[in-house]
């Protein structure tokens, strides 16, 4: 009996231990992505009784749907203008917070303020601070004579000033990971560096990013899904608009699955390109893995 | 107690810790929250969900030292938001409050689908029916006339303009020379012409599309709808709204001003635009954003004729569980005296058609917009009016409408190429 209770405990407690997880998962993960893709095979409109079965149609629609492609674009754009130079900048961040600075405690909770201030509060600022008539960047430049911008009205302009938002929020959270991960590297290395007469940034470049390669790899996937996911910014940006401008210009993918979704109450396509998303996701974090195993190999 | 039976018990503790946890987990899970029907005695708590300013915080007060047994709870979110959590409230069958105003744009969608509501019929409408203009009940009730909402406010129709800047412009500035300007929407779009040759710096005739584009669609007898068919293409009332707002930005009248922007509420105060169409809940909107500017503003009347735009519904969800409740205080809110204490507080114009006869409206002056007469501007404007049919989705197609018209204004698309996109953007909505 002994002998019973002790071998369960060995092999059944840690099972029971992980259970709870498995178990919210499963409500809230699981069970949701599989009646996703069940909503996405019917016509299903969340204002009628009725939900007829469509089969594949929906997905055929979706990839001859020129806004959802569209949207997809928007996306990745932002992604690489806010993205690159978050990263970048983060790592310059943490470098500085690396150094010794009197009060480390105050810089570093500072450079992570940006991160808990509400996303919503953020866009709404961002949004008239970029404001056409009225804004600071616009007053700024006028003041050098450069002319105003109708942020919201362009392309490049409208994405640019989303990427800020984003990057303004991101960059000291990131910031932070890689300061964590520098702290775990030998201080003889700089020491040495240093002895030879190396820079700061060469000890940056030379010492630094080679150690915390791992580090640098995981905040790439994690603001890669961050960045397929942007809804709030573009959403407050254009003032509660869920089309993401005239023309569509910043609408990303997530604002164009909640224009379907809740615009025009279309659930069926809505999870329809919900799973197209998911779809997305996973390819992007694919190439991600395959790139960063070779990366790997070659260190 | 031995060692051996004590450690065997640390080890069923640790197997029944997480255990429990599971249990607790899964225990919170399962009970949501209920609302619990009143207790006969109890008191009862009534759930009201509004949007923008219906001016009631100081009526439910009043309402509840009346009624000691009530205990109101409002709920107050942007309109979109509004109108797009009670969709999703009706159809999960969960989280609607007792009483959910929906507004005109919107309440096509509502009224469309009846089963979701307690009928008003059912609740004593049928003797206060005669309170309303036939307009306002028929925008409340379904096809089969199921009366879903129970009016509130009326947008009415009027041009808000700022003195200051006619003046400057060497514009008449008094309001009856004003309306003589611009009995239609040519004429405004002339007149328009001459405020921009004076070259006031920093003042554009008019915010941008949207705002005129919705008012001369407001005055049209047919609009987005005939019956339940979108008419958009074949319409030619829709055409001329668009018509019209292009000609205006074209002719560079446009301030290039999204509508409910940041830029657009200060441009309220700092004078970047000098005309705004008014329906009466304008005039709030307007009192809010630009305090400083009182006496600047003026109301004359709008070109085209009456017209609406905008106004509310009261809506009893059948989810509600108090539902005698909830109707006897909706009935209360809507009542002749309450619309009246309304108006005069915040401007939201009244249903009652026989409050327009009424001393308490009609002699009403607006001392922020230069002591205008207002209860007589609008109640002139709801009573020449053709009332309109909004569709379930006016709202949308509106949007995608206002969309095309602001890519014109953006320079990115030529009128023909913005309307044929428009259209699009319409049928994939239908």
């Amino acid at each position: 009996m002994k002998a019973l209770l002790y071998r369960l405990d060995v092999k059944g407690s840690p099972y029971l231990y992980i259970v709870p997880f498995f178990l919210l998962f499963a409500a809230f993960g699981i069970f949701p992505l599989a009646y996703t893709a069940w909503v996405s095979l019917h016509e299903w409109s969340l204002l009628s009784e009725t939900h007829t079965f469509l089969g594949l149609q929906n997905y055929r629609e979706l990839f001859a749907d020129e806004y959802f492609w569209n949207a997809l674009r928007n996306t990745a754009q932002i992604w690489v203008l806010s993205t690159v130079p978050q990263l970048l900048m983060a790592l310059v961040l943490a470098h500085v917070l690396n150094q010794r600075l009197r009060a480390p405690t105050f810089w570093r909770m500072t450079a992570v303020l940006p991160n808990i201030t509400s996303v919503a509060a953020v866009a709404i600022i961002f949004g008239q601070i970029f404001g056409k008539d009225y804004g600071l960047v616009n007053w700024l430049l006028e003041t050098l004579g450069l002319g105003r911008i109708d942020w919201q009205a362009g392309t490049a302009s409208s994405q640019i000033a989303i990427s800020v938002m984003i990057l303004w929020r991101w960059t000291g959270y990131n910031a932070l990971i890689y300061l964590a991960a520098m702290q775990a590297v030998n201080k003889d290395l700089y020491d040495a560096a240093s002895l030879d007469g190396a820079s700061s940034f060469q000890q940056l470049t030379r010492i630094t990013v080679p150690a915390i390669r791992p580090t640098i790899i995981f905040t790439v996937i994690v603001s890669t899904i961050g960045g397929m996911q942007v809804l709030a910014e573009p959403l407050l940006f254009g003032g509660g608009s869920m089309t993401g401008g005239s023309d569509r210009q910043f609408q990303t993918l997530s604002l164009y699955l909640y224009e379907v979704a809740f615009s025009r109450f279309d659930f069926g396509y809505a999870s329809t390109a919900a799973w197209a998303m998911f779809g997305i996701i996973v390819i992007v974090a694919a190439i991600n893995y395959f790139l960063t195993s070779r990366l790997r190999r070659s260190s | 107690m031995s060692a051996a039976t004590s450690g065997a018990r640390r080890r069923l503790l640790t197997i029944a810790g997480p255990l429990l946890a599971t249990a607790l987990v899964l225990g919170t899970a399962a009970c949501g929250g209920s609302d619990d029907p009143a207790q006969p005695g109890g008191k009862v708590k009534l759930t009201i969900a509004t949007f923008g300013e219906f001016g009631y915080k100081d009526l439910y007060k009043e309402y509840m030292a009346a009624n000691p047994n009530v205990e109101i709870v409002e709920r107050i979110t942007k309109a979109e938001d509004h109108h797009k959590n009670l969709a999703a409230h009706l159809a999960t069958n969960t989280g609607a409050a007792d009483i959910e105003a929906i507004e005109e744009g919107w309440a096509g969608q509502f009224t469309a689908n009846p089963g979701k509501f307690y009928n008003w019929n059912d609740y004593g409408a049928a003797e206060i029916k005669a309170q309303w203009p036939e307009w306002k009940w028929q925008q409340g009730s379904s096809a089969k006339g199921e009366v879903v909402g129970l009016g509130t406010d009326v947008g009415g129709m009027a041009m808000c303009y700022r003195r200051d800047l006619f003046e400057k412009a060497g514009l008449p500035t008094d309001r009856e020379a004003v309306s003589k300007l611009w009995p239609t929407w040519e004429d405004y779009i002339a007149t328009g012409v001459k405020f921009k040759n004076a070259n006031i710096k920093g003042s554009a005739w008019m915010d941008g599309p949207t705002i005129m584009y919705r008012s001369v669609l407001g005055q049209q007898p047919v609009g987005i709808y005939d019956g339940d068919k979108v008419v958009v293409e074949s319409n030619p009332g829709v055409k001329k709204a668009w018509d019209l707002s292009v000609d205006a930005i074209n002719k560079g009248l446009s301030g290039k001003i999204a509508a409910w922007s940041a830029d657009w509420n200060a441009g309220m105060a700092k004078g970047s635009f000098v005309t705004l169409a008014c329906p009466s809940w304008m005039m709030a909107y307007i009192q809010s954003q630009a305090k400083e500017s009182s006496g600047k503003w003026d109301i004359a009347a709008v070109p085209g004729g009456g017209g609406n735009w905008g106004g509310s519904f009261l809506t009893l969800p059948k989810q509600g569980k108090n539902v005698q409740e909830a109707a006897k205080l909706a009935k209360w809110l809507v009542a002749p005296e309450q619309q009246a204490k309304v108006f005069r507080a915040l401007g939201n114009f009244p249903s009652t058609v026989s409050l327009y006869e009424d001393a308490v409206i009609k002699d009403f002056k607006n001392p922020f917009f230069n002591n205008a007469p207002v209860g007589q501007i609008f109640s002139n404007s709801v009573k020449t009016m053709v009332p309109q049919y909004m569709g379930p989705k006016s709202g949308d197609i509106n949007t995608a409408i206002i969309n095309g018209l602001t890519r014109v204004e953006q320079g990115k698309q030529k009128s023909d190429e913005a309307w044929t996109q428009s259209l699009k953007d319409v049928n994939a909505l239908l």
